[in-house]
């Protein structure tokens, strides 16, 4: 079968079925790319992960990016890309075109003040998750409070604070901490 | 000429977002919100982009780039055609950056990756993200999305409720998110309409 076509089919299938976003993704992409077609092996996955985590960008379609090109270059790492992505993109439209239709009837409208409230918590509950894998102590604690304040009481641009804090993790293992 | 401008605008700020888009869909809310609010949408209309990212299937990045392609575009008086080039134009610039990076990595520097130096940059980019999300929840408890006591105490009341609630709910008791957005909504519509 034509790998492009298969590659693509497999992420389509991963972008459509997978509800909750990058990290509920896993699982599924495990599935599919280890276990069922053999695309990388199980070590390979476990470093694709940690690299991807490490980037920039959406995690799926970077995990997806990686697998494609080391499948068929840079059309393999399109295909699959384009895979992951279009299911949303295709889904996301559809709501977005009839929804505006609906924002003012009164039952849509009760139903989004509730949910609103709701979808700020699930913002929160991440951030303390993502504190503990992030190992944050007394510390270094005040590097994500300093960050937060500044973004949120002085509208600094969060890009400005993540060029910092790599420039400040740069600075301080070359300069302060060069052994560890 | 200004319509050009918006796709411009759209193309350089998603670009941006997904070049320094550390930690995930998460990681990218503050980015995202900082980018597009208050210029292309209200924070509500944000806050419900995000959860009917989070309700529909796939990367809640990907989703919410479509979506305020789509938004800024609708909000900008743009007709439907119009603003379904913006979804393309913001998804697109979304993946471009991911797509440079990942295929380079995968290409040349997948042997750096545990170096010193990368490890380094790394410790100060993981403390930061923390921040980036807790920026992200500080500005949406705003008026918009809870009310205010002088205003409408009964909807600041039950707002705040609904956050404590699903706070506990997916935190303690690992309820799943979507289930708490449903339920949530399901008490707007009794108790908020």
């Amino acid at each position: 079968m034509n790998i492009y076509w298969d590659s693509f089919k497999t992420f389509f299938k991963i972008g459509l079925f997978t509800l909750g976003g990058g990290y509920a993704m896993i699982p599924l992409i495990e599935t599919e790319v280890v276990d069922k077609h053999h695309w990388v092996s199980k070590e390979e996955f476990l470093d694709l992960i940690a690299i991807s985590q490490s980037c920039p960008g959406v995690f799926a379609i970077n995990i997806s990016i990686f697998i494609g090109y080391k499948l068929r270059k840079v059309r393999g790492a399109l295909a699959t890309a384009l895979g992951t992505a279009l299911p949303s993109f295709l889904i996301i439209l559809l709501i977005a075109m009839f929804f505006h239709r609906f924002e003012d009837n009164h039952v849509v409208a009760s139903i989004f003040r509730g949910i609103r409230p709701a979808v700020v918590a699930l913002i929160a509950v991440p951030t303390f998750n993502l504190a503990k894998s992030a190992k944050i102590s007394w510390v270094n604690c005040w590097i994500p409070i300093a960050g937060a304040l500044l973004i949120w009481l002085m509208g600094v641009s969060p890009i400005y604070f993540i060029i910092l804090a790599g420039l400040g993790g740069w600075a301080y293992g070359r300069i302060i901490k060069p052994t560890a | 000429m200004d319509i050009a401008l918006i796709y411009l605008e759209l193309f350089w700020t998603f670009f941006l977002i997904g070049l320094f888009g550390f930690g995930g869909g998460y990681g990218m809310l503050s980015l995202i919100q900082t980018k597009v609010v208050p210029a292309w949408m209200t924070t509500s209309q944000f806050t419900d982009i995000v959860a009917i990212s989070q309700m529909t299937p796939g990367p809640i990045g990907i989703n919410s780039a479509t979506y305020c392609g789509y938004m800024a575009c609708h909000n900008a008086g743009l007709g439907t055609s119009m603003s379904v080039l913006g979804s393309f134009v913001a998804t697109f610039a979304l993946v471009l950056p991911s797509l440079i990076l990942m295929i380079i990595i995968a290409k040349l520097f997948i042997k750096y990756m545990n170096t010193p130096t990368v490890q380094s940059v790394f410790s100060g980019l993981r403390p930061a993200v923390v921040g980036l999300l807790a920026a992200a929840t500080l500005l949406l408890c705003n008026s918009e999305n809870f009310s205010t006591p002088k205003t409408d105490a009964w909807q600041f009341s039950i707002s705040v409720a609904l956050f404590v609630a699903t706070f506990v709910g997916t935190k303690v008791y690992q309820v799943n998110p979507i289930k708490m957005i449903v339920m949530a909504g399901f008490a707007g519509l009794l108790l908020l309409y």
